[in-house]
């Protein structure tokens, strides 16, 4: 590269004005949009003068609830993309028959379903989850921060990084052609020459770093900073699985790291650890990639599981069935999911004892996840539901997910995985898990915490036309593909040459558009929920008989979350000190020791993207300029001692009293 | 105190501010040194998968050298010792031997990094490039991201020597130099395993 | 064209299995009447039991999904907050007899589910060769396997006779009831065959062989496809299987062998290349050892084996004067040697506009076999 001597060459690497589609209609349009969009919100940031507020107390915040809530935004942005590249292909499957190619190339249509995959998994189900363990984990156990409040900004700004980097793959040159997980050779310099696969790299090894950082974070919170009697067993049910959710975040995101960083060696330098020629070995690809890659599965089901078990038991008004078993269930899933990865291959050819081995400790864990249907099952009997949204999408979720889980187990019996695999039946089985599973819980969980984010509730009745819009649109959407694929049709297919298969797509393009209407719905019930705000308003902080220590205090939290940290004597905490008469305490406040909101992650996350770039388009001065950066920002961030500060105890005084008048009104 | 409950209610809250979470930085930092570890794992794993895909060129045997890498094992293992002893005197509170021989570290360090630099670029020299085959790729990228690592602790080494010069052994500066502590000695345990299953193993199969 | 692939289920099926497949099947009946579920109306042997083996293993699932579903429901409506008249037992979180059941239950047919993979993974096993054609008739010791071999290339599948020595590019044909044995690689990318009448997948990979073992027991044209994304014409590699009645499939080795010509090296490196729907072509012979030399990467004269490097790695490797061995051993980089647009190429290195199609820029290698397109009525 050094050899071209050319001065564009060496300011701009591989970039060129050719690289920029302007051509493309609807890249254009796509491009307006963001740009009109883009300009709104500057324009609207500027009129309503929220550059300072923004910036003091968002972006620089080391705060786990703004953090949290920021995290929560990304994902709903990410949403809108991925699902945009769900609506192309559906479109494009659904035409795209015989003489008729349809209207996205297969070198168009490839980078689709590519973004699409990485997007939805990790800059959608990701930030979801993280966003809301963030949020609800140090509330949950009755403290003021995570551990480390800067990582958690500089983990959040990393997930940001990478976000941006795979977005801007669509403006300026392409994105990887090779299905999500890009398999070698495919994705090896030879095969996949250009920006494609680079950008795919970058992106997720930055926003990797981001959440193994966050992993590390919250797992130290969870087990130094509960709060005085909260033992392990008192562990509220959604913070037990966030501590499992770290725990293979931890364990697995590092060998995603070490993955691409090979995938890098070999594309960069010309290695051979994954190349077909000179010793390299394709499969060990197939194998690391999914050894992280099962756990990833985990790592988003399990919060989810979380949700589904607080929102079951505060909207039956009954304790949680089994806990114990609740807490083992999900510990035998965190260790099981690391001995299935073979699953995802059992087509590569491994001998029967490997398949089958790894196809019976697939369905073993089908019993601890069967224990935990059975435990929400059995919370509902005798229990009195209140069906608010989050219990809605909790008994859409059972009764979607255990047909998942069904077709899952199918699939991990080899003999069957041989006719199913790489089939739309895989697509609709993982989308079945994934979507009402992951999804259907992160809706319920940002149903249920909104009103402790906000102080006020979101509108039920649009959040009930989401809701139905999203669960019929799921199974007419899903469902045809389950058929499609006991037809024998293939995923990531551009084009098909049997005109009978086309009515199914039709179909599945018709319940797509119905989550589109879905999706649709959850922005008005935002945007409703916000107008509505005084009428939806809870002062209480406990809108729906809460549990958990989260309802204990106002909604939203003050900056320092509890006046005082609670003492824990039973598993629902705040139900207890409900149940016991509990008064707040109105005078004897103390200071109280906080962090200090610091730029240095938005920075760096900045630097980053521009190292990425640099990296992407072989800009070599610019990519060794940021990375000569970063170490310095990095270290002169070490310099800095004075990192926290006290709130002097009038104004916790100050806050508390705010709220004392504001619940006697209420009462009142 | 206004906490009305009912007679027999335990304390709810803790309103004379006694509980204070315990520092969090060490444990903190042990999971990340295990999240690294598994960094390690795979490249180990890559070794034991690629170690022998010569591509129709050179083995251990033809490569290395086992005298160098001895002395070299032994700059690190020397710099573990040494760290020991700036512990020591961190604990004692004595700043100038603290950072004398936190210097000692870093010398044998950099002797280390140098000597591995010097084996790469013979290697080079000779032909054995990572390109060349599955096994100098493998063997490249997990001896040099070993390499990385103590580079990377020797910038921090050199970051902390003036923050301890500026600021003295005060509680951060020595949390500090126990986390570079543990990835120290952390970086020994990995090369232990390196010379064993790389070298040892390599040019005695 | 879909008359011959309506078929109907085996004969072997037991009555519990017509009840389990009816319970599957009963609610998408209506719509399904009209299409054709290839998966679970199988032509050949072992896709048929690994059909059996799907709808065995639903069945048993559904012993327990469907209470599940059930209860969920049911329990949602009967302790809705509206119905006062329902017991309510808010402090009510523990039940050792329910613990036990609600563990034991799933344990219990995940054992079952459990032992019956073991044993159909290893029955099933696409490396081991058949030992029956059909339910109750074994393979009987004088027949020998139809050997196939088969190299999946960008776009279009390759399929050597070595029996019959004739070749063809995208049309696999093999008599009814006679095993084949498959022998399969590809040539730059990992993919994967499957023709679903027949037998489940099997990934097909360079420079490894993969086996598969099935046999084909009605006659009829199938589809067979590319079930591994491999890049730009994944799509479009798909071809048909014929399963020949009689002698019909000696008639068709005539036709191949009359109407053919020489597969060379230079033959096959031209065919290589990146292509798009390529029509059926016949090869009535084909150069000596060359599916070997494919699965060793060393089909380009002067390159070397991979057999030949293995041998020597297990010797210790050749040691530091071996320079030479490594250009004899580069294999990934014949895109960028031959300026064919690699298979998963973006820009810049695609040299189109980014995001579209380039004008014609990768049709002028289609059709690029060198033999004689077949004709029409090889579609019998």
């Amino acid at each position: 590269m050094f050899a071209n001597t050319d001065l564009q060459h060496l300011l701009f690497g591989r970039l060129t004005l050719e690289d920029i589609p302007f051509h493309e209609p609807i890249l254009q349009v796509t491009f307006a949009g963001v740009a009109i969009g883009g300009i709104a919100v500057l324009a609207a940031i500027t009129y309503f003068r929220f550059w300072g507020p923004l910036w003091r107390d968002w972006l620089t915040s080391v705060d786990h609830k703004k953090i949290g809530i920021m995290y929560v935004v990304l994902a709903l942005v990410m949403l809108l993309r991925g699902f945009a590249d769900a609506l192309l292909m559906r479109s494009q499957q659904a035409i795209a028959f015989g003489a008729n190619e349809g209207y996205l190339p297969p070198h168009h249509y490839d980078q689709i379903f590519t973004a699409h995959g990485v997007i939805m998994i990790f800059f959608v189900a990701m930030p979801f989850v993280t966003g809301l363990m963030n949020y609800v984990v140090p509330l949950q156990i009755g403290a003021r921060d995570v551990a480390f409040p800067f990582l958690n900004n500089f983990s959040f700004w990393m997930t940001v990084s990478g976000a941006v980097t795979v977005m801007i793959s669509l403006f300026i040159g392409e994105f990887a052609r090779t299905g999500w997980l890009a398999y070698p050779p495919l994705s090896g310099a030879d095969m996949s020459p250009g920006v494609g696969v680079d950008y795919y790299i970058w992106g997720l090894q930055i926003a990797g770093i981001g959440t193994t950082l966050s992993g590390i974070n919250l797992i130290a919170t969870i087990v130094k900073m509960r709060a005085p009697g909260m033992s392990m067993m008192k562990l509220p049910i959604f913070t037990w699985t966030s501590l499992c959710t770290n725990v293979l975040i931890v364990a697995a995101f590092p060998i995603l790291g070490a993955v691409l960083a090979l995938l890098t060696l070999d594309r960069y330098v010309g290695t051979h650890f994954f190349t077909n020629d000179l010793g390299g070995n394709p499969m060990m690809y197939f194998n690391l990639i999914w050894i992280w890659g099962h756990p990833e599965v985990y790592i988003l089901i399990l919060p989810a599981f979380g949700v589904f078990s607080e929102v079951t038991s505060a909207f039956c008004g009954k304790r949680l069935f089994g806990y114990t078993s609740m807490v083992y269930a999900t510990i035998v899933i965190t260790i099981l999911s690391y001995l299935v990865w073979l699953h995802h291959f059992f087509t590569m050819g491994s001998g029967a004892s490997v398949n089958s081995f790894f196809g019976i400790t697939t369905m073993i864990i089908s019993i601890p996840t069967g224990a935990k249907i059975f435990n929400w099952l059995f919370t509902m009997y005798r229990g009195r539901i209140r069906f608010d949204v989050p219990m809605l999408w909790t008994v859409s979720f059972m009764v979607t997910f255990v047909i998942g889980g069904m077709t899952g187990v199918l699939l991990a019996v080899p003999p069957a995985d041989f006719v199913l695999h790489n089939s739309l039946f895989l697509i609709a089985h993982f989308h079945n898990v994934i979507i009402g599973g992951v999804l259907f819980g992160m809706f319920a969980g940002v149903n249920y915490w909104f009103p402790k984010a906000f102080g006020f509730k979101l509108d039920p009745f649009w959040g009930k036309v989401s809701f139905w819009f999203w669960t019929i649109g799921f199974y007419v959407a899903f469902m045809p593909l389950y058929v499609l694929g006991l037809m024998g049709v293939t995923r990531r297919a551009q084009h098909f040459d049997d005109p009978s298969l086309q009515i199914w797509f039709v179909i599945a393009a018709i319940g797509a558009g119905l989550i589109a209407l879905g999706i649709g719905a959850m922005i008005v019930q935002f945007a409703v929920s916000i107008k509505n705000r005084e009428a939806l308003r809870d002062v209480t902080g406990d809108p729906w008989e809460g549990r958990t220590l989260e309802w204990s205090t106002s909604s939203p939290p003050p900056d320092y979350n509890f006046a005082f940290t609670p003492v824990v004597h039973n598993l629902d905490a705040w139900w207890e000190m409900k149940s016991r008469g509990f008064q707040r305490p109105l005078q004897g406040y103390k200071p109280i020791h906080m962090p200090k909101n610091t730029a240095t992650g938005v920075i760096l996350g900045v630097i980053s993207i521009a190292f990425s770039f640099a990296m992407i388009w072989y800009i070599w001065w610019l990519a060794a300029l940021t990375f000569v950066a970063t170490l310095v920002v990095a270290i002169g961030h070490t310099f800095n001692y004075n990192r926290d500060f006290y709130i002097p105890a009038d104004t916790v005084s100050r806050t508390e009293q705010q709220r004392t008048r504001a619940l006697a009104a209420v009462r009142a | 105190m206004t906490q009305a409950s009912t007679a027999d209610a335990p304390d709810f809250l803790d309103l004379e501010g006694e509980h204070h979470p315990e520092g969090s930085t060490m444990l903190g930092f042990w999971i990340y040194l295990m999240s690294d570890c598994l960094i390690f794992a795979v490249l180990f794993a890559t070794y034991a998968v690629l170690g022998r895909s010569y591509a129709a060129g050179p083995s251990p045997k033809d490569l290395f050298d086992l005298p160098i890498v001895a002395v070299n094992t032994s700059m690190l293992l020397f710099s573990s010792i040494t760290y020991g002893f700036a512990m020591l005197e961190m604990e004692k509170g004595d700043l100038s031997k603290t950072q004398l021989w936190l210097a000692v570290t870093g010398l044998f360090g950099a002797a280390f990094v140098g000597l591995e630099l010097w084996e790469f670029s013979h290697l080079i020299h000779e032909g054995a490039t990572p390109q060349r085959s599955g096994f100098l790729s493998a063997f490249f990228t997990l001896v040099g991201t070993h390499g990385l690592h103590v580079t990377f602790g020797l910038i921090w080494l050199v970051t902390l020597m003036i923050q301890t010069r500026l600021r003295g052994l005060v509680p951060e500066n020595k949390r500090r130099l126990m986390c570079l502590s543990m990835f120290w000695h952390f970086l020994d345990v990995i090369w232990i395993g390196v010379f064993t299953f790389v070298y040892l193993m390599g040019v005695l199969q | 064209m879909t008359a011959d692939r309506s078929l109907r289920a085996p004969a072997g099926a037991g009555s519990a299995r017509r009840i389990l497949r009816g319970l599957v099947l009963l609610p998408l009946f209506g719509l399904l009447a009209g299409c054709n579920l290839v998966v679970m109306q199988p032509s050949g042997d072992i896709a048929v039991q690994q059909r059996n083996l799907v709808l065995a293993s639903t069945g048993l699932m559904l012993l327990i999904i469907i209470p599940v579903i059930v209860l969920t429901l049911l329990f949602a409506w009967r302790y809705r907050a509206s119905n006062t008249a329902a017991r309510h037992d808010p402090d009510w979180d523990h039940s050792t007899a329910l613990e036990v059941v609600i563990w034991t239950a799933p344990l219990l047919i995940i054992i079952a589910l459990g032992a019956l993979t073991w044993i159909s993974t290893h029955t099933l096993d696409p490396f081991r060769p058949l030992s029956r054609i059909e339910p109750g008739k074994p393979v009987a010791a004088e027949v020998k396997p139809l050997e196939v071999q088969v190299v999946a290339l960008d776009w279009k599948w390759l399929f050597f006779y070595p029996e019959y020595n004739v070749a063809t590019v995208n049309e696999l044909v093999a008599p009814v009831n006679r095993p084949i044995a498959f022998k399969l690689t590809a040539s730059s990318v990992m993919n994967a065959f499957y023709v679903p009448a027949l037998a489940g997948m099997i990934y097909a990979m360079p420079g490894m062989q993969t086996q598969l073992h099935a046999v084909i027991n009605k006659p009829g044209e199938y589809d067979g496809l590319a079930s591994q994304y491999s890049g730009s014409g994944f799509s479009r590699m798909t071809f048909k299987f014929h399963g020949l009645e009689g002698d019909g499939f000696d008639q068709w080795v005539a036709k191949v062998k009359q109407q053919g010509s020489d597969l060379t090296r230079e033959a096959y490196l031209q065919l290589e290349r990146p292509s798009e729907r390529v029509p059926v072509t016949y090869y009535s012979s084909f150069s000596d050892g060359l599916f070997d030399k494919i699965v060793g990467m060393c089909a380009v004269p002067g390159k070397m084996c991979m057999h030949e490097m293995m041998a020597i790695d297990a010797k210790g490797g050749a040691g530091k004067e071996s320079h030479g061995n490594a250009e004899r051993l580069q294999y990934d980089n014949r895109h960028t040697e031959r300026g064919d647009e690699a298979p998963g190429a973006t820009t810049p290195a695609s040299h189109r506009a980014p995001k579209s199609e380039a004008p014609d820029a990768d049709k002028t290698h289609e059709g690029s076999g060198q033999g004689h397109a077949a004709p029409d009525q090889t579609n019998n």
